[in-house]
């Protein structure tokens, strides 16, 4: 814990709160100092945290690999071409073992979703204390740090993959063929429709909100317990050395986790994208 | 759990990071992988290019040192075929002036011995005359006697 006068309940809210810049019931713009405050600043409010470190994180994405890809030689890879290519290769493999179209966007898309997720997760493994306490120190309130915990920005990418999947399908198949899929399948009769409609339409929507949210609910959760246990440190060496076991084999853990929702985030892009595509009955 | 203009936010930062990673990442990473493949399959092509050549210059070699071995051998066989040939030619040139050697020797011999028979003809006539000179004291007279003289050292 970070000071004496703060409770735990305290603790967990401040770590659960964004730095939301917004418009106060007021009237005057300025930053919500308590979760309540971002509450009542409505829609028209940003997490500023969130978009600093996930356009940090991307930059720092993009600008490593422009790195690479911009050195990039057909001679004998050095260090970081080598991990670049390694990444592209295990990219190009698994699009290619799912979607079978041209189309120059997915394996770019799929990677840029891996690599930043992943990055976006693994700021996780950061100890939960650190940067939030370096931030109220410099006199920023609130900071979190791990921006795949906050549902704007998986849900922001899960609707972008939406409106991808919406484009493909309209593109490939024609407004009259998208509309066709949604109403005639599973049962091809014109009495089925609205049973047709509803089963298919409940698929469609299904797809953003359970890519979005499970990696909210997964990343959400393990920050949870990685703040859990960090209030162990307040209770005492034995607490606080147990807390520390813990914390090292839930990092460990987690390792396995953020890795494996950044690829579950991807594949499940491109599979969506793949059907998107796909023009056959079925 | 609150939604708010992040979204918004994140959708733009979303798409600008995937349109970057696709004009200004992936294609110049593809390219350079695809170009070691490239290079890496010529590579390995010229390697069995080269082992096949390897062999077929070794039967080559092969096939050139028989030819050579068979050539000098024929050359070989023709000197000494030559070699015998000219000692056979020089044992018979010899011969053959061994024996004309020989046969002018003899001819020479041979006419020592007549010369010396000659000589000796001569001298004994000379001395039969003067002998019978002797004898007969001036009785003989050289021009009288002189066709039986000789008539007489033929016989001798």
């Amino acid at each position: 814990m970070s000071s004496e006068t703060k409770t735990t309940s305290d603790y967990i809210q401040h770590h659960l709160t964004n730095l939301t810049y917004g418009q106060h019931p007021d009237g005057h713009w300025g930053f919500a100092h308590s979760a309540a405050e971002v509450a009542e600043m409505g829609f028209w409010s940003i997490n500023v945290d969130s978009m600093l470190w996930s356009i940090g994180l991307g930059l720092l994405f993009a600008l490593v690999f422009r790195r690479a890809a911009v050195h990039a030689t057909s001679g004998v890879p050095s260090g970081l071409q080598n991990m670049v290519e390694m990444i592209v290769e295990f990219i190009e493999d698994t699009t290619s073992s799912i979607f079978h179209y041209k189309n120059d966007l997915i394996a770019p898309l799929a990677m840029t979703i891996f690599v930043w997720v992943f990055l976006m997760n693994a700021m996780d493994l950061v100890p939960v204390d650190w940067l939030p306490e370096l931030a109220v120190a410099l006199g920023v309130s609130h900071m979190k740090v791990v921006p795949s915990t906050d549902p704007n920005i998986t849900m922001a990418m899960a609707l972008s993959v939406f409106a991808l999947i919406l484009y493909y399908s309209i593109k490939q198949k024609g407004p009259v063929g998208f509309i066709k899929e949604l109403t005639l399948h599973p049962f091809p009769s014109i009495f089925a429709i609205p049973v047709n409609f509803l089963l298919e339409f409940v698929s469609l929507i299904a797809k953003p909100l359970s890519l979005g949210l499970r990696l909210f609910g997964n990343m959400y959760a393990g920050e949870m317990i990685f703040i859990l246990i960090a209030l162990m440190f307040g209770g005492g060496i034995v607490y606080a050395l147990f807390g520390g076991v813990l914390q090292w084999v839930w990092a460990v853990f987690h390792v396995l986790v953020i890795t494996l929702q950044a690829f579950i985030f991807a594949v499940l892009t491109v599979v969506y994208l793949a059907q998107a595509h796909d023009t056959e009955e079925h | 759990m609150n939604l708010n203009a992040t979204i918004i936010g994140q959708s733009i930062t979303f798409f600008f990071f995937v349109w970057f990673c696709m004009k200004f990442i992936w294609p110049l990473v593809g390219a350079a992988m695809r170009e070691r493949q490239e290079t890496i399959a010529a590579g390995l092509r010229a390697s069995e290019e080269a082992d096949q050549k390897l062999a077929l210059a070794a039967s080559n070699a092969e096939e050139e040192l028989t030819t050579a071995k068979a050539e000098a051998s024929a050359i070989i066989e023709q000197a000494r075929a030559r070699a015998s040939q000219m000692v056979e030619e020089a044992k018979t040139e010899a011969r053959g002036e061994g024996e004309r050697l020989v046969e002018a020797a003899k001819a020479e011999i041979e006419q020592e011995v007549n010369r010396a028979k000659e000589s000796l003809r001569a001298q004994v006539a000379e001395l039969v005359v003067t002998g019978a000179e002797r004898i007969i004291e001036d009785s003989v007279d050289a021009d009288k006697h002189d066709a039986m003289l000789k008539k007489l050292a033929a016989e001798l």
